[in-house]
C-alpha cells in the first residue's frame, strides 16, 4: 500500500482546501480493498468505436477470469434512450471507480455545457493525468518519450459561458480561480513524489493573459515551494507544443489549464502513437475514472472492427491498480507489452492489418501463457 | 477589482478572461485564406476549432467559415478540432494544405509547424493589415539568450526580408537572395547550432552573400555569352 506523505494534511488545511483533513479521501490514495467475490466497476461505453472498445475489454476480463464485473451505464447525448447524469452518480457513489469511452457532441446541441463537462463537474473530476509513454514496438519519430500530462479539467476556457451581447459579437468567459489552480498544482506535485518524477513544468500564456494564466502560474509556483525536491520551471504554450515536436525528452511532467492540457496531451499521444494506444485517468476527491487519453470517437471507425483497444486496455491496468488487483493489472500490462513487442498482431492506426478482435484474443492468449504468480 | 485588457478579478482569488468572437472579423479572415489560396494555387483549407466546446464563441468562427467557402467551390473546405489537429500534426502534418485559424490556435499551429520543419531559426511570416504590412519570424522568439554571441539563425530574417522585396514588387531580387540561400543551407551545407551546424551568423551571412554574387555573374555570363552569339 502507499499512501500520501505525512504532513499533506496540514499542507491542505493551510491552503484551505479541505474542511477536515482527517477525512479526506482523495481517489489518489488506495482504495480500500473489496472482499466481495468480484469487483463492481461502472462502466461509460460511450459514442462511436467506445462499445467496441469496451466489448474488447470485457472480452479480455472475461478469458482471463480478471475478478471485476461491469454495471453499464449507456448515457450519450447522440441517443435518445440515454441514461441520465444521475444514474451515472448513483452508480459511481457505489463503487467509486468508472471506465470510460469517448462521448461524442451533437452537431446541434440545445445546451452550451456538453455531456463531458457536466460529467467532470458534477464528479469534479478535477485532475486529469494523461501517461505518455514510448511502447516498445512501436515506431515514432523521438523514442523513449515518457511526458505526463497533468491537466486541470474543470474550469478555464470550458466554462460554457458563452453569450452573444449584440448579434455577431460573441463573449466566451475564461474562469481561473486560485482554489483550483492550487488543488491541481498540489496534485501534480504528490503525483510527481510519488511517481518518482523530478520536475514539473507549469505550462501557460500568462505573457498574454497576465491576470489568469498569471494567477494559475503564481498558485504553481507557490506549491512548488512546498516541494523542495521537485524542479519546477515553467513554459509559454506554443514554445511547447514546438519544443515537444522538436525535442521532447526535455519534459517529465507537464501541469496545465483546460485548454493547453487538451492540445499538449493530444501532442504528447501523437509522439508515442496516436490516440489508439494511450491510457488516461481523472481523479476526483471522491472518484476515478479512466479513459483513453486522446478522446477522440473515431466514428468513421464505428462497427467496422479496425479500431486498436491498446488504450483502453492501458487505462483497465490503472483502473485494476486502483481497486488494488495490483497482480492481475501487472499480468495485463505484460500481456500487452509482450503482443506489441512482436509485432506480429496489429491494428490499421500502427500500420497493421489486424482487425480489434483480432488484437483481443492476441492478449487473452498472452495473458493466459504468462507464467503463473507463486 | 484589477483590470488588464479583457481580463479582471471581480472577487479575489478569481479571474475571468473574454474571448471575443465577431462575425466582422471571422469573415474578414476566412475571406483572406480563400483569396490567399486561390491566388497561390492551393487546393484545401481547413479551418481550426474547438466548437464542440465554445459553442457560440468557435462555432461563430467555423459557420463563417462554412459561410465564405460557398463561395469559393473550387477550394475545398473542411474543418478540425484543434485537438485532433495537433496530434495529425505530429503524425502527419503532410495531410494539410491551408489552415484557418482563430487567434490562439494559430499561434500554437504555427509553434508546431516550426517545430516540425526544422525549429524557429527558418520560418518567416507576414502580417497583414488594411494600411500596414508587417514583416517578422514566424515564432517571434526573442532569443534572449543568444545575444551577441554570434550563434543565431539569421535564415528567418534574411526569408522575411525576401518577403518584403516580393511584397514591393521587387521580385528579381527576392528571387535572388531566396535561391541563394536555399542553396546556402541545402548544397554548401552552411549551417548555424539550432539546425546542427556549426557556423556562426556572420559565416551563414557571408555565404549567402557569396552564393548571391555567383549567381549574379553567373546571370552576367549568360548574357554576354547571348550578345555575343547574337
Amino acid at each position: 500500500m502507499s499512501f500520501v506523505r505525512v504532513g499533506v494534511s496540514d499542507l491542505l488545511r493551510r491552503s484551505g482546501m479541505m474542511r477536515n483533513a482527517a477525512s479526506m479521501r482523495t481517489t489518489y490514495m488506495k482504495r480500500r480493498c473489496s472482499t466481495t467475490a468480484t469487483i463492481p466497476i461502472t462502466m461509460i461505453p460511450g459514442d462511436g468505436v467506445g462499445p467496441e472498445l469496451m466489448t474488447s475489454v470485457k472480452d479480455v476480463f472475461r478469458g482471463t477470469g480478471i475478478p471485476v464485473h461491469f454495471e453499464e451505464v449507456h448515457i450519450s447525448e447522440l441517443s435518445s434512450h440515454s441514461a441520465s447524469l444521475d444514474d451515472v452518480i448513483n452508480s459511481l457513489n457505489n463503487n467509486k471507480v468508472c471506465l470510460k469511452g469517448p462521448l461524442s457532441y451533437p452537431t446541434h446541441a440545445s445546451e452550451i455545457e456538453s455531456l463531458n463537462m457536466k460529467l467532470r463537474r458534477s464528479l469534479d473530476l478535477f485532475a486529469n493525468v494523461v501517461i505518455c509513454k514510448s511502447i516498445e514496438g512501436i515506431e515514432t519519430r523521438h523514442p523513449n518519450v515518457d511526458i505526463i500530462v497533468i491537466r486541470e479539467q474543470t474550469e478555464g476556457e470550458y466554462s460554457a459561458l458563452e453569450h452573444e451581447c449584440v448579434p455577431g459579437v460573441v463573449e466566451s468567459l475564461k474562469i481561473i480561480t486560485s482554489q483550483r489552480s492550487r488543488r491541481i498544482a498540489k496534485f501534480a506535485f504528490d503525483f510527481a513524489l510519488r511517481h518518482g518524477r523530478r520536475r514539473v513544468t507549469a505550462v501557460h500564456k500568462a505573457n498574454i493573459m497576465k491576470l489568469t494564466d498569471g494567477l494559475f502560474l503564481e498558485c504553481a509556483a507557490e506549491m512548488a515551494e512546498m516541494y523542495p525536491e521537485i524542479e519546477f520551471n515553467s513554459m509559454i504554450v506554443d514554445n511547447t507544443c514546438m519544443q515537444l515536436v522538436a525535442h521532447p525528452h526535455q519534459f517529465d511532467v507537464l501541469l496545465t489549464p483546460n485548454l493547453y492540457g487538451n492540445v499538449v496531451d493530444n501532442v504528447a499521444a501523437g509522439l508515442v502513437g496516436g490516440a489508439g494506444v494511450v491510457p488516461g485517468e481523472s481523479y476526483g476527491e471522491e472518484f476515478a475514472v479512466f479513459e483513453p487519453g486522446a478522446r477522440h470517437v473515431y466514428s468513421t471507425a464505428t462497427g467496422r472492427n479496425i479500431a486498436n483497444p491498446t488504450g483502453m486496455l492501458l487505462s483497465a491496468v490503472s483502473c485494476l491498480k486502483h481497486v488494488g488487483l495490483k497482480t492481475e493489472a501487472q499480468r495485463l500490462a505484460t500481456a500487452i507489452a509482450n503482443v506489441i513487442s512482436e509485432r506480429r498482431i496489429r491494428t490499421q492506426d500502427l500500420g497493421g492489418q489486424s482487425t480489434t478482435k483480432d488484437f483481443t484474443k492476441a492478449i487473452i492468449a498472452a495473458f493466459l501463457a504468462l507464467p503463473s504468480p507463486t | 477589482r484589477r483590470v488588464h485588457g479583457l481580463e479582471h478579478q471581480n472577487v479575489a482569488g478569481i479571474v475571468e478572461s473574454l474571448k471575443v468572437v465577431t462575425y466582422e472579423k471571422s469573415l474578414r479572415i476566412a475571406k483572406f485564406a480563400f483569396d490567399y489560396a486561390k491566388s497561390h494555387g492551393r487546393s484545401r483549407v481547413t479551418a481550426i476549432h474547438k466548437a464542440n466546446i465554445m459553442k457560440l464563441g468557435d462555432g461563430l468562427f467555423l459557420e463563417t467559415c462554412r459561410e465564405v467557402s460557398k463561395s469559393y467551390p473550387e477550394i475545398e473546405f473542411d474543418s478540425m478540432i484543434v485537438d485532433n489537429c495537433a496530434m495529425q500534426l505530429v503524425a502527419h502534418p503532410e495531410q494539410f494544405d491551408v489552415m484557418l485559424t482563430p487567434n490562439l490556435y494559430g499561434n500554437v499551429i504555427v509553434a508546431m509547424l516550426c517545430g516540425l520543419t526544422g525549429g524557429p531559426g527558418l520560418t518567416p511570416s507576414y502580417n497583414l493589415g488594411h494600411h500596414y504590412t508587417l514583416f517578422e519570424t514566424a515564432t517571434r522568439n526573442s532569443g534572449k539568450s543568444l545575444v551577441g554571441q554570434n550563434v543565431a539563425n539569421p535564415i528567418a530574417y534574411v526569408r522575411a526580408a525576401a518577403d518584403l522585396l516580393k511584397h514591393l514588387k521587387l521580385t528579381e531580387h527576392s528571387n535572388l537572395i531566396n535561391k541563394a540561400i536555399f542553396k546556402v543551407i541545402a548544397d554548401d551545407r552552411v549551417r548555424t547550432r539550432d539546425v546542427g551546424g556549426t557556423d556562426t551568423t556572420q559565416e551563414v551571412v557571408n555565404a549567402i552573400i557569396f552564393a548571391m554574387d555567383k549567381e549574379l555573374h553567373a546571370i552576367a555570363a549568360s548574357k554576354s555569352v547571348h550578345s555575343t552569339r547574337l
